[in-house]
């Protein structure tokens, strides 16, 4: 029997930590941090888990670390948030590089610029280059899944790269909701033991991790990193797979809500997905409207073809975008799927939006409005902007 | 009686306003309902206006946003009346609970008109009398549960016990006081 719980978003990972008993944790406890360094810290003090905490000076410091620790063949992990990420970027390049399965608990918060604390995907947006396979919540039990189902990912021979498990600050890391916890002996089962196949500390077989790769070897190595992430995409169905045999939650690349026969449809990721299940529950209630949601769990690999099929028969689509980058034409899911319908042909009108920048917060009502907006647009077929707004109060 | 229940919690760092949203969400959750407990954020001062939220529900609760049609809200420091619109957006059908020292009189021309139920208590007397301290959480929490009727009162005295035996596990000593202020506040509300 799964165990009912009620834990914030930091609890609950920190939980599975616990339960998964990581051989070494390197972190810098203090904010930009989050709390689950603190609480696994607190465990690690009551002696119920013994797992290597090294207190760091940095975040830079923190991942190498983590780099260390697990190209010595240790499973490991760290985690951070928002800038404390931004001063591990070289080194999220180089965990991708040298394809060690390291997991990263990423509490998603604003860049600063102006200084904010509060939810926004600007910093794992940010990193979606850097070669980490990319998992992101809508809610704790969501985010407390994935954590069981990175390491198993991140180091299936198949794949070998590292995992980023994202979740809304705040609004899931701060927010106590129910959950339902998995036993300690069947965690154990499904994430098993670590025995990486080739590591620094195996007197046997003497190697090298991270040299310097001339012209003639950077090529062949991105590659490799592109043939990985290809595999990702059958592991994380198949680890998927095996979840749902153990608690009946089913995930995959995305979640499909109410989206049978939907004509109108919101794609986005993160915490916003419940808010917007709400609206489509009311439309669909009260005015029968054929609204749908389409929420990306694994934004890296990208799932550009499943993504297409589920939206390009759709009437209109709005894709929302928790961050950000500059392109004046969009946000990054806006310019993925777009580039996804576009490869399918669609005929789908599509519009993107940015909202919750900073914490702003989206209420049902706002969503509500994105739909009704999404009806104009297959009617009139004008999208005067190549973006919009949500909650902006000018422009 | 609508699905879910909303609470709108105004307090100032440090006072407690997020732990007393938490501690609610914690007993509500330990008499079977899916619930939400979640603090809105800005700068972390003490003495800050912060504002906490509860969603509590016998079906599971999707929504992530902030509370702005509460059906209930709970004001931790009445010195916020005078810079807060605390009744923005709660119905006629709600009620506001105000922890004050001043009469009920005092308090009315400070909520800008509102029409529902007003109810102040004195949790700074109830807390001094049954803790010997100034504590002004477990007060607001039995005011909160007096007047939402979110749960049976007995349920919720029962529950407290628990959770204070395992929260003051290392300072039993405080656990009737807190139990006390608890039956105290009850007993103001009638």
């Amino acid at each position: 029997m799964a165990i009912r719980e009620r834990l914030s978003g930091n609890e609950a990972v920190a939980y599975a930590i616990k339960q998964i008993n990581p051989d070494v944790m390197p972190a810098f406890p203090i904010t930009p941090s989050t709390e689950i360094p603190q609480y696994v810290a607190n465990y690690i003090a009551n002696g119920e888990l013994d797992t290597e905490f090294i207190h760091v000076e940095s975040e830079h410091s923190a991942m190498s670390a983590t780099l260390g620790a697990s190209a010595a063949g240790a499973r490991a992990l760290t985690a951070t948030s928002s800038c404390g990420m931004a001063l591990m970027w070289e080194e999220l390049y180089v965990a991708a590089s040298d394809r060690l399965p390291i997991v990263l608990a990423l509490v998603n918060r604003a860049l600063t610029g102006p200084i904010n604390i509060n939810a926004d995907h600007s910093d794992s947006m940010g990193a979606r280059d850097s070669g980490w396979i990319q998992i992101y919540a809508e809610s704790n039990q969501e985010v407390y899944d994935n954590f069981l189902q990175a390491f198993p990912i991140a180091e299936d021979p198949r794949v070998h790269l590292p995992v980023m498990i994202c979740q809304d600050g705040f609004i899931t890391s701060h927010g106590v909701e129910n959950i339902l916890l998995v036993e300690d002996d069947k965690v154990k089962d499904f994430v098993g033991e670590y025995h990486p196949e080739h590591f620094l500390l195996n007197s046997k077989e003497p190697i090298a991790v991270g040299p310097y790769a001339v012209s003639n070897y950077y090529m062949e190595t991105k590659r490799g990193q592109r043939e990985a992430m290809k595999n990702a995409r059958e592991v994380i169905l198949e680890l998927a797979a095996r979840f749902e045999e153990m608690t009946g939650r089913h995930y995959g690349f995305f979640e499909e809500y109410a989206m049978e026969d939907a004509e109108y449809v919101i794609v986005l990721i993160g915490s916003a997905a419940g808010t917007c299940k709400a609206a489509v529950d009311r439309i669909r209630r009260t005015t029968g409207k054929k609204v749908g949601l389409c929420k990306i769990r694994v934004f890296r690999p990208f799932p550009e073809e499943e993504l297409a099929q589920a939206l390009k028969d759709r009437r209109a689509v709005a894709i929302l975008d928790r961050s950000e980058m500059f392109s004046a034409t969009g946000g990054p899911l806006g310019a993925e799927v777009r580039a996804a319908l576009y490869s399918a042909k669609a005929q789908a009108e599509v519009v993107n939006y940015l909202y919750g920048l900073g914490g702003r917060d989206i209420t049902v009502e706002d969503f509500e409005r994105v739909y009704g907006r999404l009806e104009e647009i297959a009617e009139t077929h004008q999208i005067p902007d190549m973006y919009e707004y949500i909650g902006l109060r000018s422009k | 009686m609508k699905d879910t229940i909303e609470i709108r919690w105004h307090g100032r760092g440090g006072q407690g306003a997020k732990t007393a949203a938490l501690l609610l969400a914690d007993v509500a959750f330990k008499t079977g309902k899916y619930v939400q407990g979640f603090p809105e954020y800005g700068p972390e001062r003490m003495g800050a206006p912060i504002t906490a939220y509860n969603r509590l529900s016998d079906q599971p609760i999707t929504v992530h946003s902030n509370i702005y049609e509460p059906d209930l809200v709970a004001v931790v420091d009445d010195s916020l009346l005078e810079t807060i619109d605390v009744t923005h957006g709660l119905g006629p059908e709600g009620a506001v609970i105000v922890n004050s020292q001043k009469s009920r009189e005092e308090i009315l021309p400070h909520l800008r008109g509102y029409q529902g139920r007003v109810y102040v208590i004195d949790a700074r007397d109830i807390s001094v009398k049954a803790l010997g301290k100034y504590f002004p959480n477990s007060p607001m929490l039995a005011a909160v549960v007096a007047v939402s009727g979110v749960m049976d009162r007995k349920v919720f005295l029962q529950e407290m016990r628990a959770s204070y035996q395992h929260k003051f596990a290392k300072k039993p000593e405080v656990i009737d006081g807190n139990m006390k202020a608890l039956e105290l506040t009850f007993e103001a509300l009638g």
